[in-house]
């Protein structure tokens, strides 16, 4: 197979690929080695991107409050988060006495490892989808469910009040935001007939899902924002760590690289939710498509769909940062009012809004 | 001789499967019996994904890993302390769950080789969404709309039963 590589479609350039390993070695080997090289990226992938989230954090943070940031390592301070990692794994792993060791070691890996195979399901580019499965949605629902595990069994085992009352914050608000999220979620399911990503971002070649949608779509994106936020446990729903209260929450007790593990998960779990908003609801790696504009739809797609892609998720990510620097903490009762007074039945009205629009066929669409 | 990557991949679920079943039922800490209880129902999920059912692996991963296990941790972290280990069980017990756990693997183990297995070259069959819902709600003879309705008439029963349990507490107080 011919060497083929482009920026708009990475199609023939996976296939090359696969199809070099597979004339090199048995199917046994080639398999074996794509999954090698796979993973070797996404780790890659996983410390740049959790690395240089903490460093726009910390930019947007000082923006926001009238400062400059960090400015000295590097220009703009850009390497800052870099020798913050050096420090962190250089820093002593402190082991507690009266701890489960066994658990105490395991929740970092628990929490690391669920937003590890939820990144596997995200379209990154045309062609550069690690798995399209049918029910991708769904899938990274699902993964997504199972973090909160992770963060129970740190706080118990950590044998520490602090950790303790921080996992039973998150956990009572990761399960209730859960639900809206998968609501908001199931609506645009509704919309696009399918779950499976490849479809989804597909069919947005016309026009993106939150115009497509309108009303109702519009309504999910603000429920998916809010319930996201939370589920990450970012800011202003960050009971689960408010310093002021619990020290720094489940987390109290790690130190070094385990506690960076937690660190970096959390910066991850934001940039998964962030790309799991902008496919659906952005239309993904799809450029911005106006029916009727054809030349405004050519030089559109003059912008290579990675670049697209990363654009919208780092404009979510903005948004997300605006709100945590922004908003004042909430109280774990006024939070949990939100989620089961509010936003679930609003949530469960529109999808059914939703159902109905697709039912009459009252979206925009060609 | 050739192992495919298929062999390996049941290969490695199944003992992972197998030790932490063992592991759960052994140890003396509850919390680390709920924790190998998940890692035996994520196990089980991959062999759903090995099977290219992803339908029913998501749906393991939702309902059994994360809710079912989040239940029993929550109650767990509410309920006991770390220091807290059990004492090892009488051999009388013992001895008879693993009866029950033998007879139970000779039951399954004989029903599966009495099964006449048919090999087929066809690739495995998509499961998709619409395929699930339409027979979630039909009538037909493929339908399971009388169970899902059943079950949810159960599901609303606890519902209702968990809130009257719940208030009761809060009266007394």
């Amino acid at each position: 197979m011919p060497f083929t590589f482009s920026i708009y479609d990475f199609t023939g350039f996976t296939q090359w690929v696969d199809a070099t390993l597979r004339g090199a070695c048995s199917p046994f080997w080639a398999t074996l080695w794509e999954m090698v090289i796979v993973g070797v990226l996404f780790l890659a992938f996983y410390a740049v991107v959790g690395l240089y989230l903490v460093y726009a954090e910390r930019k947007v943070c000082a923006f926001i409050q009238n400062r400059v940031g960090p400015n000295r390592v590097g220009p703009y301070g850009f390497f800052q988060t870099i020798a913050d990692l050096i420090k962190l794994l250089m820093k002593e792993i402190i082991s507690i006495k009266q701890a489960d060791k066994l658990l105490f070691n395991l929740a970092p890996f628990i929490v690391i490892v669920t937003s590890f195979l939820a990144l596997a399901a995200i379209p990154f580019a045309k062609g550069l989808h690690p798995i399209d499965l049918n029910i991708g949605v769904f899938y990274v629902m699902a993964i997504s469910s199972m973090g909160v595990v992770g963060i129970l069994l740190a706080g118990w085992s950590s044998n520490s009040k602090y950790s303790l009352l921080g996992a039973m914050r998150s956990g009572a608000q990761i399960i209730s935001y859960e639900l809206s999220v998968g609501m908001s979620l199931i609506a645009i399911c509704v919309l696009a007939g399918s779950m499976q990503l490849s479809v989804i971002v597909e069919q947005q070649r016309d026009l993106w899902f939150i115009f497509k949608g309108h009303f109702p779509a519009i309504t999910a994106f603000i429920i998916y924002m809010i319930a996201a936020t939370a589920e990450t446990n970012r800011g202003p729903f960050d009971l689960a760590e408010a310093e002021s209260e619990l020290a720094a929450g489940f987390h109290t007790e790690y130190s070094g690289i385990k506690f960076a593990f937690f660190f970096l998960a959390e910066y991850m779990n934001m940039f998964i939710v962030a790309s799991l908003a902008a496919t659906i609801f952005w239309g993904g790696w799809m450029p911005l498509h106006i029916p009727g504009l054809e030349s405004f739809n050519h030089v559109m797609d003059f912008i290579p769909p990675v670049l697209w892609y990363i654009g919208k998720t780092a404009v979510i990510i903005l948004i997300m940062m605006w709100f945590k620097w922004t908003f004042p903490r909430l109280r774990i009762d006024q939070l949990l009012n939100l989620e089961w007074k509010f936003l679930l039945p609003i949530s469960l009205v529109n999808i059914l809004i939703m159902a109905f629009i697709v039912l009459m066929g009252w979206y925009i669409g060609l | 001789m050739e192992i495919t990557v298929h062999q390996l991949m049941f290969g490695l679920f199944s003992a992972l499967i197998l030790v932490f079943s063992v592991l759960t039922v052994t140890t003396r800490r509850i919390l680390r019996a709920a924790t190998f209880l998940l890692l035996v129902l994520v196990s089980t999920a991959g062999l759903y994904f090995m099977l290219s059912y992803e339908f029913m692996a998501a749906v393991q991963l939702t309902l059994y890993a994360g809710g079912i296990v989040v239940l029993i941790i929550f109650s767990i972290l509410l309920t006991s302390h770390i220091s807290q280990k059990f004492e090892p069980v009488g051999w009388k017990k013992a001895y008879f769950s693993a009866l029950a756990a033998v007879a139970g693997a000779i039951l399954c183990i004989t029903s599966i080789l009495q099964h006449q297995f048919q090999a087929t070259t066809q690739a495995a069959q998509e499961v998709d969404m619409k395929l699930i819902g339409r027979s979630m709600l039909s009538t037909d003879r493929d339908g399971y709309v009388l169970p899902f309705e059943v079950i949810s008439i159960l599901l609303l029963a606890a519902m209702v039963g968990s809130i009257v349990v719940a208030k009761r507490k809060k009266l007394k107080e």
